[in-house]
């Protein structure tokens, strides 16, 4: 009798895993409802849950204060751009550590991963001054590179893990087939390593997408992404919760439709490695 | 052809030598089996052999070529390995003809060669399967598809049977064998199962710690072995020692007898011990016998079925002319 699941004990489980998901997903939950509400419902005692007078009218100022689809289109091409930018960058880096590895391999990869120890803001200055000596402030491109540059080190460490788990006998054996180095990347471990790729560009759209830090300080009106559309909310109008909602569930939808359709592989790229 | 000579090659890993300075021919069409313990660089010699590991030093020629420095995908040879090895993202047929696809034949050839290949191998229903979804068997007779479609001038088999059930194991030695006749192609076959060498090679090569202890045929290796580690290796169960007067008595530091060598009587026998485990065969017995005096253990092959107990006491002869004597450095006296 080892561990034996009763039907108890597993139905405990269910609905613990369902208090701990709700519990998480409150917070997001409360947004979209109260994007729905008048300002008044908003901030009413005892707070109203399903039973107020659903309404649009948020949304429909939101749109005509701020231009969404432009901040839309900044997030798109910043989170794209810098995953792209980074995986190109990340798969020749992790190729060669996961099948040709150097003594120093391993300090590399604890190097790189040390650099996400390191608080953002401590590096902001400088990284501001380049910048505007660059002229990269309040641009796409500067964007890019910056997200890009901080979220590499997770690429490559997601990647690495992923080719590590591909046997090299399965290279050797296309080698003995007569495959050069190019036949050998190109039909036997891109194929391969697919899954691996999709999931770090999934999760890296969804980093990207959520970075916070970088994009508000290095942005004004042009470059600025959804971050900075849910922040120009906060400030100035902070006690407007109905209209800062509905800001906040349009910046998050996108992702988090992407990320629903996704999930399965997700959780496959997060969890890889650790079961076999 | 397939003539493969290996001159005086070295291997290193950092500062350990894997393989000290060796020497070897394998004829055009032989079996060759490479067996010994784990760690003796069987696997290695193999690897060398492919191009997947560079000699330290010393010359592999192929067919009279040198192919030393020839990259793996050049040297004409092909691999089965252990893990089959197989593509996973691709179906068995465009598994089996990857290297056809590499030596850049058309689509009609490569599919007539795939077909005739699945044919053999009993896979034609497989073909557009996945390796994920046969079973060992069909993925190693996959492996081996895969290496004969390309016909090379040498087939090498890195361990291929230990994956499978012992059942299975056994189809596949005939199978492979079976091949061989067939195509009459050189084959190099690495395995720890002497059985396997006994049964398949033309020719063994026992490895230990990098050095060839002995190359032979199978009878060879079983009647004349060269020192006490071929003695030990080869046969199962594996031979008796003795040391002591009763080896001094034949003039040797030790004697070897084979198990199945030693007749046992109740009551007639110059040796004589007590039955410990006893393992029914049914078509044989062994006798594991102690408080002999002559080593801790003596090991005996009875045909048949033959009823001591445990615990009971039996008399041994061995057989005078199958004696094997060896001198102080495990060398065989003739």
């Amino acid at each position: 009798m080892a561990r034996a699941v009763t039907t108890r004990r597993k139905a405990f489980n269910t609905l613990l895993a369902w208090s701990i998901g709700l519990l998480i997903f409150f917070p997001i939950l409360w947004t979209i409802l109260t994007s729905f509400k008048t300002e008044a419902q908003a901030i009413s005692d005892p707070p109203l849950f399903l039973f107020f007078d659903w309404t649009l009218e948020n949304y429909a100022v939101v749109q005509e204060r701020s231009d969404y689809t432009r901040f839309l289109w900044n997030s798109i091409i910043i989170a794209g751009g810098s995953t792209v930018l980074g995986i190109l960058i990340a798969v020749p880096a992790a190729w060669s550590m996961a099948f040709v590895p150097s003594k120093r391999t391993k300090d590399i990869l604890l190097w790189m991963l040390s650099t996400k120890m390191l608080p953002a803001v401590g590096v902001l200055y400088p990284i501001y001054i380049l910048f505007i000596e660059l002229g990269l402030l309040d641009t796409r491109l500067g964007l890019t590179i910056v997200l890009m540059l901080i979220n590499l080190p997770i690429i490559v460490w997601m990647l690495y893990t992923y080719f590590k788990e591909i046997p090299g006998e399965i290279l050797e054996a296309a080698r003995m087939d007569g495959a050069g180095l190019k036949e050998e990347i190109l039909f036997i471990l891109t194929p391969m390593a697919i899954p691996g790729i999709a999931s770090t560009f999934l999760l890296n759209i969804i980093l990207a997408w959520n970075e916070a830090f970088w994009t508000l300080n290095l942005t004004a009106a042009k470059a600025a992404p959804l971050t900075a559309f849910i922040a120009s909310y906060s400030s100035p109008e902070g006690l407007f919760y109905a209209k800062l909602s509905a800001a906040a569930t349009m910046a998050i939808a996108p992702i988090l439709i992407l990320g629903w359709f996704s999930q399965k592989q997700l959780v496959r790229g997060l969890t890889f490695g650790a079961v076999k | 052809m397939g003539q493969i000579t290996l001159n005086q090659i070295t291997k290193r890993f950092g500062d350990v030598e894997v393989i000290p300075p060796l020497d070897l021919e394998i004829n055009d069409g032989e079996f060759v089996v490479f067996v010994g313990p784990s760690g003796c660089g069987k696997s290695t010699l193999l690897r060398l052999i492919a191009g997947l590991e560079d000699v330290t030093s010393g010359v592999i020629s192929i067919d009279g070529q040198d192919a030393t420095t020839v990259p793996p995908a050049k040297r004409g040879l092909a691999m089965v390995f252990q893990s089959y090895a197989l593509y996973p993202h691709m179906s068995v047929r465009k598994n089996i003809a990857f290297p056809l696809r590499m030596a850049g034949l058309d689509k009609a050839e490569q599919d007539r060669k795939v077909d005739q290949a699945a044919a053999v191998l009993n896979l034609t229903d497989y073909l557009d399967r996945r390796p994920g979804q046969l079973s060992g068997g069909q993925r190693q007779r996959v492996a081996i598809g895969r290496a004969i479609v390309r016909e090379p001038s040498a087939f090498l088999f890195d361990e291929p049977l230990s994956n499978l059930d012992a059942a299975l194991r056994v189809g596949m030695r005939l199978e492979i064998s079976e091949l061989h006749e067939r195509l009459k192609t050189t084959m190099i076959y690495v395995t720890h199962d002497q059985v396997e060498a006994m049964t398949m090679a033309d020719k063994i090569v026992v490895l230990r710690a990098g050095n060839i202890e002995q190359v032979g045929s199978p009878l060879e290796l079983y009647k004349n072995p060269r020192n006490r580690f071929v003695a030990g290796f080869i046969g199962s169960p594996k031979m008796n020692f003795i040391e002591g007067a009763e080896a001094q008595k034949h003039g040797a530091h030790a004697i070897g007898i084979r198990p199945e060598h030693i007749e046992v009587s109740e009551t007639d026998g110059p040796w004589s011990g007590v039955v410990g485990v006893s393992e029914h065969l049914g078509s044989d017995t062994f006798f594991h016998v102690h408080e002999t005096g002559l080593a801790d253990t003596i090991t005996v092959r009875a045909g048949g079925e033959v009823g001591f107990r445990h615990g009971d006491r039996i008399h041994m002869t061995p057989r005078e002319d199958v004696i094997h004597k060896f001198n102080e450095n495990g060398l065989r006296i003739s």
